[in-house]
């Protein structure tokens, strides 16, 4: 089987003319730990509207877990949302007031399982990211890096086979961002593909393979060669 | 095509439709209390007003059960020349002879008036009328006597008189044995008079037998009212046959009325003037309709990024319109009940009050939940559809 994403030849063009994708080829395999790099207005967020399908492409072809995203009707991309993918964003997006438990558990409720089922997919789930502690906690009694870690086991309670991390570290702090990058990696391990968007060179060399866009166009990573090498990375800094 | 793909969103129970949409009002209790009110102040006043409307009418036909519906009333009306006509003295031995009829009586209005003593000068009347009685009136008029006795055959022939409760407050006495100035000479006042709803005139009366009446107070013994009683079913038939029974050679002479009809009458009206009142609260209910269609409006502008996070969460565009549609209606819902439980304690208040009994019909109760409902699904429906139309990415990225 082919990578879990594939994109060929993507472009996007936003109504006043905005080119944020120029043909853009790209396969993520299963079980890639793989970042997203470039400088704001590079096409990062597309590109995560794209692999997330959020949105659709104005031409090429996206391909999430072999279905062609085009052919896909909302509900249908609404199901392949909440079976294949889980998403977590710079900001935590947690309900205020909700316990953790009960943020995570919400995490499954567009998957059709029972509320029972999820609330224990929801307690495993923060067991995995180590709050196990922390279940009745609401998000106001978390610091920032836990708050991060709840929106990943929200993100991965479901099992997506596919993680979409937004600048995930970008509100925290370094000790507290290296947790959240930890947890991560954890789940990588687990077997996970894990896709990080990010300007930090920092975060993109922690990966594993790098791509790096820059208007609108991958410069670096076209091909599916694990272990990027760093120099090429470092060559490219910003 | 889902088939094909074999991708099929998960379904919503109605368990968790109902907690996502509550979920959304339990972060803004206040904002949820001030547009709640608004419905809860229509449905208030919808409900109070169908409430104490129904409980007057209910205290009404209570009372008219109660009083009965079968007492006619027969008085003189006026002569082909326009002079005020006469009843014949014969009348009530007539009108006692109409098989139907069970009790009758009569009463004779008398030139006099009553007085507590001879100093008070005979113009100040006091409003209280003096009038010959047949001993079966209190039968008749199925009234009671607080204090004292009703005039029987012996006491009929006596100066004494028997006041009705009006009367009696008027003339400030409240027991028996005094005496009181009528038509020059003492009588004995040897009983007062409950309530009579049927018969106020009565109530301003003060009552002598007939022969007295005729021997000591110069009446003529002509009747000027006879009361009369039959089984239900006959008050009809009665009413056909008593003028040319009291007056067979004028029966035109003679005006044959029902007590009864004037509370039937205003029962009837009890319910007339609350159009006005209900369609206040309907308007009520409108501008309580519209806050919660604001407030909704508002809610999906300022909750976009959850709306983002839910389609990323792989809610589909129907789900996040039934999201804002359940937090509408229970919102609305909310207020109905609210509302609903307000009017009914208000009700319940007034008529305690007015010593009517309660009534709050379950129709308006229905009505009310009906409308709610209704009002809730039609301030949600926009909202909702902005909310679902919202893409994801321009959800997400507002900041």
């Amino acid at each position: 089987m082919t990578g879990i994403v594939e994109l060929v030849a993507v472009t996007k063009t936003y109504p006043g003319g905005v080119h944020a994708l120029r043909g853009v080829d790209l396969t993520i395999a299963r079980g890639d730990l793989l970042a997203i790099v470039g400088p704001s207005g590079s096409g990062k967020s597309t590109m995560l509207h794209m692999i997330g399908t959020l949105d659709r492409p104005a031409t090429g072809t996206v391909r999430v877990a072999g279905h062609d995203v085009a052919a896909l009707s909302d509900r249908e991309l609404s199901a392949l949302r909440s079976r294949h993918l889980g998403f977590v964003f710079q900001q935590f997006h947690l309900a205020p007031g909700v316990s953790a438990l009960d943020n995570v558990a919400d995490g499954l409720l567009y998957t059709g399982t029972n509320r029972r089922a999820r609330r224990e997919r929801a307690a495993a789930a923060l067991e995995r990211v180590g709050l196990g502690h922390r279940l009745g906690h609401k998000p106001s009694q978390l610091s920032g890096g836990e708050q991060q870690r709840v929106a990943v086991a929200r993100a991965v309670a479901g099992d997506p086979p596919l993680l979409l991390a937004d600048e995930p570290t970008g509100n925290l702090d370094s000790s507290a961002g290296a947790d959240v990058l930890a947890v991560l990696a954890g789940l990588h391990e687990s077997g996970t593909t894990v896709a990080v968007i990010t300007h930090d060179a920092e975060i993109a060399s922690w990966c594993h393979r790098q791509v790096r866009l820059r208007d609108g166009l991958i410069v670096d990573g076209h091909d599916h060669d694990d272990r990027g090498p760093v120099a090429l990375l470092k060559g490219a800094g910003r | 095509m889902s088939r094909r793909t074999g991708l099929t969103p998960g379904r919503l129970g109605p368990g968790d439709v109902l907690r996502v949409g509550a979920a959304g009002l339990r972060a803004r209790p206040a904002r949820v209390i001030l547009s709640a009110l608004g419905i809860a102040i229509g449905i208030a006043t919808m409900i109070a007003v169908i409430g104490i409307s129904s409980s007057s009418r209910e205290q009404l036909l209570r009372q008219l059960d109660e009083l009965g519906t079968n007492l006619l009333t027969v008085t003189p009306g006026k002569t082909m020349f326009g002079d005020d006509a006469k009843l014949p003295t014969t009348a009530l031995a007539m009108v006692q002879r109409i098989r139907p009829v069970r009790t009758a009586a009569a009463t004779g209005a008398v030139e006099a008036s009553v007085r507590r003593n001879n100093h008070i000068p005979e113009t100040i009347t006091g409003g209280i009328s003096v009038q010959a009685a047949s001993t079966g009136l209190l039968t008749t008029l199925e009234g009671a006597v607080v204090k004292g006795a009703w005039l029987n055959d012996a006491t009929a022939a006596q100066p004494a008189v028997v006041l009705g409760a009006e009367a009696a407050k008027r003339l400030g006495l409240t027991r028996t044995g005094v005496q009181v100035w009528m038509g020059g000479r003492w009588f004995t006042v040897i009983g007062i008079l409950g309530p009579m709803p049927l018969a106020p005139e009565i109530e301003r009366s003060a009552l002598v037998g007939f022969p007295a009446a005729e021997e000591l107070l110069g009446f003529d013994g002509s009747p000027t009212t006879i009361y009369e009683r039959s089984s239900d079913e006959a008050v009809e038939s009665v009413r056909a046959v008593l003028p040319r029974t009291v007056n067979p050679d004028n029966p035109e002479e003679v005006t044959v009325s029902r007590p009864s009809d004037a509370l039937e009458a205003k029962a009837a009206a009890a319910g007339a003037f609350t159009n006005l009142l209900l369609g206040l609260g309907a308007v009520a209910l409108l501008v309580g309709g519209v806050g919660v269609a604001n407030t909704m409006v508002i809610s999906v502008l300022e909750r976009r990024k959850e709306i983002g996070l839910r389609r990323s969460l792989g809610a589909t565009r129907g789900q996040v319109r039934l999201q804002f549609l359940a937090e509408s209606l229970l919102l609305s819902a909310l207020g109905g009940v609210a509302g609903a439980v307000l009017g009914a304690l208000a009700t319940a208040a007034y008529a305690l009050s007015r010593d009517w009994p309660p009534v709050v019909p379950p129709w308006a109760l229905g009505g009310a939940v009906a409308a709610t409902l209704l009002i809730g699904t039609a301030a949600g429906i926009y909202p909702a559809m902005r909310a679902a139309r919202l893409s994801p990415t321009v959800a997400l990225s507002t900041t």
